[in-house]
């Protein structure tokens, strides 16, 4: 059988899509503006703020106070992003989030880079592995994590459309782009990247690439994965998810985030409750991280495709 | 535009819809809330450019967002009193269902409400970020805060204020209210905050003292100088001293009914020294 394989001819930061999208929404939507903590230069909302000066809130070091002004700037009509990295998008302010923002049905768009191991040699402080579990448990929150350069650009400019608070994770590593330029962007509807029959990969984020790295190296084995990429966690597309696995009876998830909250726990839920499954995951292990390059962070933590041909094995054995 | 004795008036009204309300289910926070009764009837009735209908953008008018949320009782008596929504529902406060929560929410739809608020230290953030909107949107109105004195030992407060400042946002009077008093204690003996106008004015904020807070003409003094000193480049501040519990003797000075409810002996003295005046709900 023939297998879809995907291949790329630059590297880009999804940092870079977002800053993109967030300057194409600049001269598209009148009604969006953004704020940042200090992080211009790292989150790329720079071409945003060149073109939007007036449109453009710099808060400093204090992102309590962005959250909440964030959450003020929508009364009026108007549709705030904010930027800073992922630690400080979601564990810093947790609780402004939740009352001003999510319980409040605010309109804020609350953007994160450097999610994950990814981020690298600064090591732990600023390495969330929770910031997926904190955001798809507050109510009416949309939880997106987006695989490529070209797909976060993508989401950057469909969450615009949508009317609520939503979570947009990216990083800072340069990555492959293998996504359509063009691509539509609809939140909570999955995309199923190969065809297989033997195991289903369900990933999100940078782990999808190397879920289609994977795939390869299975095929060349004699296993057909059909890989999925989920790039929003919540709300969770599980017609996606349980069309596959009626073919495949198996799954594995791969994210770059603890096992504890993440997307695999989401999954483990559609399937305990509609089609109990063998279930891997790839995901960090209820770990803190460390410095070092992102690809010896991603070796070392289980997070490549190495790693998920590895549970792949493992979950087919169990079936 | 109501006269001073209506204003009276209103505020014997709403202390009794204060009393009442917390009393019916055993909890709620009386002694802020009859500490801020005169500043709320006047803010609304008096002070406020507003529409009488409720939009949640606000465009046009001057908007309110209180910080201290555990203050609702007030906060719902005047909203219902100005028309926002039936009297009647200060009937459901606190029980199950209602849209009149321990502490205020947009959550349940309650006309008036723009913002939740409970977990303290919130409230400045989300006005300067109203009074930005304000600007963006060149609307000229004003946008008002209230906030706790106890509150300011939030940190979050003090990274709005340096901001509010540093952006020149001249279209926002935030309010503190002054009683010295939070649930351990005095403010002083759980954690002094020390010269507030001074530390305001060092943020480079407009500085505005009302003494005698619990007096409307002093409250519509105070409040008019404030109004003219926005549109100068930087917030202002109003200091509003106030007695926590004011107007029902036995709660007058202290911090015992910060969030404790009269019984029903306490309940009927407290009313019978404040007659009704335009009707219970």
């Amino acid at each position: 059988m023939l297998m879809k394989t995907y291949t790329y001819t630059e590297k880009k930061d999804t940092r870079s899509g977002f800053g993109a999208g967030l300057a194409e929404l600049g001269r598209t939507n009148p009604n969006v503006v953004a704020l940042c903590a200090d992080l211009v230069g790292s989150l790329k909302m720079d071409k945003f703020i060149e073109e939007n000066p007036e449109r453009f809130f710099q808060v400093g070091i204090a992102e309590a106070n962005m959250m909440g002004i964030a959450a003020g700037l929508t009364i009026g009509g108007k549709i705030p992003f904010t930027g800073t990295f992922a630690n400080f998008s979601t564990g810093r302010v947790y609780d402004q989030i939740r009352q001003s923002i999510a319980y409040s049905g605010k309109n804020v768009k609350i953007c994160a880079s450097h999610a994950g191991l990814t981020l690298g040699e600064d090591g732990a402080t600023h390495q969330i592995l929770e910031d997926i579990g904190l955001m798809k448990m507050l109510p009416g929150m949309v939880v997106i994590n987006p695989c490529d350069y070209n797909q976060t650009k993508a989401a950057t400019l469909a969450i615009a459309e949508h009317n609520g608070p939503v979570y947009l994770r990216f990083g800072r590593p340069s990555v492959p782009i293998f996504t359509p330029e063009d691509q539509k962007f609809e939140i909570g509807k999955a995309v199923k990247m190969t065809e297989g029959t033997d195991v289903t990969i369900v990933a999100t984020g940078h782990l999808v690439w190397e879920a289609l790295e994977a795939s390869k190296a299975l095929h060349e084995q004699g296993v057909s994965a059909e890989v999925i990429n989920i790039h929003t966690i919540k709300p969770l597309d599980e017609e996606a998810i349980l069309a596959s696995i009626a073919k495949t009876g198996c799954i594995v998830t791969a994210e770059e985030h603890n096992y504890l909250g993440g997307l695999g726990e989401s999954v483990s839920r559609v399937l305990a409750l509609k089609h109990p499954t063998p279930q891997e995951f790839v995901a960090t292990n209820d770990t803190f991280g460390e410095s070092g390059t992102p690809a010896q962070l991603m070796e070392k933590y289980g997070l490549n495709s190495e790693a998920i041909v590895e549970k792949v094995k493992a979950v087919i054995a169990r079936k | 535009m109501p006269n001073t004795q209506h204003l009276k008036d209103l505020t014997i009204q709403v202390r009794r819809d204060i009393l009442r309300m917390v009393h019916k289910v055993n909890s709620g926070h009386p002694g802020g809330s009859l500490g801020c009764a005169e500043f709320f009837v006047t803010l609304y009735n008096k002070i406020m450019d507003r529409h009488d209908s409720f939009d949640m953008d606000g465009i046009g008018e001057d908007l309110f967002f209180l910080s201290n949320g555990h203050i609702s009782p007030v906060y719902y008596s005047v909203l219902a009193r100005a028309g926002y929504f039936p009297v009647e529902e200060l009937n459901t406060f606190r029980l199950i269902n209602s849209r009149l929560q321990g502490h205020p929410t947009t959550h349940e739809g309650l006309p008036g409400i723009r913002i939740a608020s409970g977990s303290l230290g919130q409230g400045m953030s989300v006005a300067i970020g109203a009074a930005q909107a304000k600007k963006l949107n060149s609307d000229n109105h004003l946008i008002y805060s209230l906030h706790g004195d106890g509150e300011l030992q939030e940190g979050q407060n003090w990274e709005a204020i340096m901001y509010a400042s540093a952006k020149k946002v001249d279209n926002l009077i935030s309010t503190v209210d002054l009683n010295g008093k939070q649930i351990d204690g005095a403010t002083d003996d759980v954690l002094a905050m020390g010269d507030l106008k001074a530390k305001f004015e060092a943020f480079d904020w407009i500085v505005v003292e009302i003494k005698e807070g619990n007096d409307i003409d002093a409250i519509l003094k105070g409040m008019a100088e404030a109004k003219s000193k926005t549109g100068q480049g930087k917030p202002v501040c109003v200091l509003l001293e106030t007695i926590m519990g004011n107007g029902v003797d036995f709660m007058m000075h202290t911090h015992a009914w910060h969030g404790k409810a009269p019984n029903d002996e306490q309940l009927a003295s407290a009313l019978n020294q404040n007659p009704e005046t335009l009707g219970d709900y």
